[in-house]
């Protein structure tokens, strides 16, 4: 049965910038980068190959010790030309200086995907490169393929500030999309759940999964949210998710028989001058992306949104699971009585004195920069958390469990069903500037590790 | 302002580590993000923007709302001299007088208050807290004019020392801050804060049949008597002070800020529209103490209790108590329901308090004060209703 979801719960952020609808010439970069902390659990990472070896787009070229059957491959083909390691060696970046001309690994293709059996998916998929596409909740890590997911979640749609359309990096994939929805549907003992809103594309709404309809304000698109109305995580159980550009990467294995590491991602920011989308391939270093694109002045380069993305500089590489570059100011400057003074530049979702964002209208689009906008203080304000979260979950209530390590309190208070994404927009509203989703993240492990 | 900027670029080193000022580091930067935001940006991960509002814009927002509570506290202050020793004034002169009386009080309580909140922060190396911005005006404005400026200061120390800081500094408090400071003068100095105290005579003499009587003291005199309440508040030492309207407006005798019902109202309306009070709490307690009020009525055992319920919402300082003390976010419950429950009951206790108890004429202060300590046991309830939900899903 479907389910129609109306959230009123939540907080759009209208930002200046968004990419038009238009795919721009860009030329591939020289490197690539595959980093281990983009996924997001992985503790010992090993290499499987060296500086100098040359690889193929699906050559695995790393795997998490603890899931050894999963193989992270290389999105390009050409050389591997660097090691990054950080501190007691740890592995930040394997670098690949890319060929001219992408050659592929081959593995099995099959016309006919239905015919296949689970086992067989699991192994093409482990060792195809698209299984870390699969996310698994609770703890928003990269799922194990020994476990059976109580059901798998596509959120169609992403209302992040400044996300790009799903349907237009879509375009073209239909047949692959459709595909990786049935190859998903043989990896659960339950449904495939693809939630969509008004503005998806139809071949989204087409599949034979169970379609549910999400309709509200950001976070309406976070699959954790939906997930929260559709069929809860409890404890115990496993579900997972995966990204619409996941499902087509893992049709495309199975029909093209490739790694296809290719996506469509967005420049967006009040700093590109002309933001609009880009072909390029996963880990791509974003030198070339923001040559020239980008207006004078001090930035900052985002791989991914605003709320949940990472810092890179300028010659840095693109997440694995992102699919923006979002380039803003940086607020690294003092104010003068920049506490006080009435203002309708700076968004606020709060109305305190002199904060008059409100007036503008849904419609205006704000320019952000990175500055605090104020200092960590201790919890005081309370209840305003709660008008961003569309869950059952007193997420003050469950942050302060974490930050007394209180175990049961964790479980209790829905530690289960959330990930960093879901209370992003408690950080970005929090009068008190808390790191509210590194401390979710520090409870996460801890309950995980527990 | 490039060369305030400067000023501070100059002096900072000093007060950085390694510099001879080095201790005093957080003393200096509350000065410096007084005048200058801070240029601090988010981290490389989690949110890279931030929302414009922070702790002191919060905190401000509260001290704009309780301007009109001082303004017209400043004017009743002097205005209620002038009544009690039969002069006529002009507003500038009742404004002088009032401003005499309330602008020392004010500074007393901010420097006392922030005095330790300094020293605090300086041993315990962490920021100033904004939180004693609102403290140090609400204690003014549940004082009467005529309290001695030590027993402000005094009061100020024991609040923040006792109230706060041995529970952590700001946020981590148990009780009202505010309240604690009042409270510690209704008990260590009772003679300066209750009884015919709330009228500043001075030097003057006092009109004949002139009587510091508060709506509060005639309704513990009227739990004894015959005549209706009603009655006895409008045959009052001076005709209508005591009538409805004139207690919604405040021109009357009582603590500095808490005696205008309407200057309370317009203070609730700028945080209810900011958002930065809770507008749950704020209309639990009103709607509390009406319910109480009216069922006090339905047993009508003697004139107090008689007394019409509208009466109890302009009476004393339950309007102040509702709107600034109540919705006290860090004393407050936290959970959305719990917030209807423990407002709900401070009204209800306040006129508990009021009419049954008549060793406090005035019940606002304790019932906040004693639902300060059960607001965590509300919370506990109602954020165990929301495990119990998820347990109940549960299959293992």
């Amino acid at each position: 049965m479907s389910q129609n979801i109306k959230l009123k719960k939540g907080f759009d952020i209208n930002l200046a910038g968004k990419a038009e609808k238009k795919i721009a010439e860009l030329s591939l970069p020289e490197t690539f980068a595959l980093k281990p902390s983009d996924f997001v659990g992985m503790s010992r990472a090993k290499l499987l190959v060296k500086e100098g070896d040359t690889v193929k787009a699906g050559t695995p070229i790393m795997i998490d010790k603890q899931v050894e059957d999963v193989m992270y491959c290389a999105p390009v083909s050409g050389e591997i030309a660097e090691v990054v390691r950080g501190a007691k060696r740890k592995i930040l970046e394997i670098r690949i200086l890319a060929d001219k001309e992408i050659q592929f690994e081959s593995f099995s293709k099959h016309a006919d995907v239905s015919s296949l059996s689970k086992e067989a998916v699991i192994d093409q998929m482990t060792k195809g490169g698209v299984w870390p596409n699969i996310i698994q909740r609770p703890f928003g890590v990269v799922a194990s393929p020994q476990d059976t997911p109580k059901a798998i979640f596509i959120s169609a749609f992403d209302s992040h500030p400044l996300a790009p359309d799903t349907n237009f990096i879509l375009q073209g994939n239909e047949k692959y999309f459709e595909a990786g929805v049935a190859i998903l549907s043989k990896l659960t003992s339950g449904k495939v759940h693809i939630n969509v809103n008004k503005d998806s594309a139809d071949f989204l709404k087409s599949s034979k999964a169970q379609i549910n309809t999400v309709e509200g304000p950001h976070p309406a698109g976070n699959v954790g949210v939906q997930i929260h109305h559709i069929d809860p995580i409890n404890k115990g159980e496993v579900a997972w998710t995966v990204h619409p550009y996941g499902v087509a990467q893992i049709g495309k294995l199975f029909l093209e028989g490739k790694y296809d590491a290719s996506k469509i991602i967005a420049l967006a920011g009040s700093e590109v001058k002309t933001p609009q989308y880009y072909k390029t391939y996963s880990g791509a270093a974003i030198n070339k992306l923001v040559d020239g694109t980008i207006k004078e002045g001090h930035v900052r380069y985002i791989s991914g949104n605003v709320l949940t993305g990472n810092q890179i500089n300028s010659t840095g590489y693109l997440g694995f699971y992102h699919n923006q570059v979002t380039v803003i100011p940086e607020g690294d400057y003092y104010e003068f009585f920049g506490w006080i003074t009435p203002t309708t530049k700076k968004l606020s979702f709060h109305r305190a004195f002199g904060l008059l964002s409100f007036l503008g209208g849904k419609n205006k689009e704000y320019t952000l920069d990175t500055n605090t906008r104020g200092q960590h203080r201790a919890f005081v304000q309370t209840g305003s958390f709660e008008k961003v979260v569309p869950m059952d979950i007193l997420p003050t209530h469950l942050i302060k469990a974490i930050m007394a390590e209180d175990y049961d309190d964790m479980e209790g208070l829905g530690i289960y069903e959330v990930i960093e994404e879901d209370l992003a927009l408690c950080e970005f509203i929090d009068v008190s500037k808390n790191e509210i989703q590194s401390i979710l993240r520090e409870g996460i492990e801890l309950v995980k590790n527990s | 302002m490039k060369f305030i900027e400067d000023i501070f670029a100059k002096v900072r080193p000093n007060f950085e580590k390694g510099g001879k000022w080095e201790k005093f580091y957080y003393v200096y930067e509350a000065h410096e993000t007084l005048f200058l935001a801070p240029n601090s940006t988010t981290s490389a991960r989690g949110v890279q923007v931030r929302d414009a509002v922070d702790m002191k814009r919060m905190m401000m927002t509260v001290i704009i709302a309780m301007i009109p509570c001082l303004l017209f506290g400043i004017w009743n202050a002097g205005h209620q001299h002038f009544l009690a020793i039969g002069e006529v004034a002009d507003l500038t002169d009742k404004l002088l007088m009032g401003g005499i009386l309330v602008i020392p009080i004010v500074i007393v309580s901010y420097a006392v208050g922030l005095g330790i909140e300094f020293t605090f922060a300086t041993i315990r190396k962490h920021e100033v807290n904004e939180g004693f911005l609102v403290t140090g005006m609400l204690i003014p404005l549940v004082m009467p004019a005529s309290i001695p400026l030590w027993q402000v200061g005094l009061a100020t120390a024991f609040a923040v020392i006792i109230g706060k800081e041995v529970f952590g500094g700001t946020g981590m408090n148990i009780l009202n801050v505010a309240l604690t400071a009042r409270a510690f003068l209704y008990f260590a100095y009772p003679s300066q804060i209750s009884g015919d105290v709330w009228s500043y005579i001075g030097d003057g003499q006092a009109v004949a049949g002139f009587s510091g009587a508060t709506p509060l003291a005639i309704g513990a005199a009227a739990v004894e008597g015959t005549t209706p309440m009603v009655d006895m508040l409008n045959d009052s030492w001076t005709a209508g002070i005591y009538d409805f309207w004139n207690m919604f407006i405040g021109i009357m005798p009582g603590s500095i800020g808490e005696t205008s019902t309407l200057m309370c109202l317009i203070g609730a309306a700028v945080l209810i529209i900011t958002g930065v009070g809770s507008w749950k709490i704020i209309f639990s307690v009103f709607a509390g103490a009406f319910v109480m009020g009216t069922v006090c009525n339905m047993f009508g055992a003697n004139e107090y209790m008689l007394l019409p319920a509208q009466y109890h919402l302009v009476i004393g300082g339950l309007a102040f108590g509702a709107v600034f003390m109540a919705s006290d976010p860090v004393t407050a419950a936290q959970t959305e329901t719990g917030k209807w429950i423990y407002g709900f009951l401070i009204g209800v206790l306040t006129i508990i308090i009021r009419v049954f108890n008549p060793a406090y004429p005035e019940g606002i202060m304790l019932a906040i004060l004693l639902m300060n300590v059960f607001a965590p046991l509300i919370d506990f309830y109602v954020v165990g209703a929301n495990k119990k939900r998820r347990l109940k899903r549960a299959t293992v």
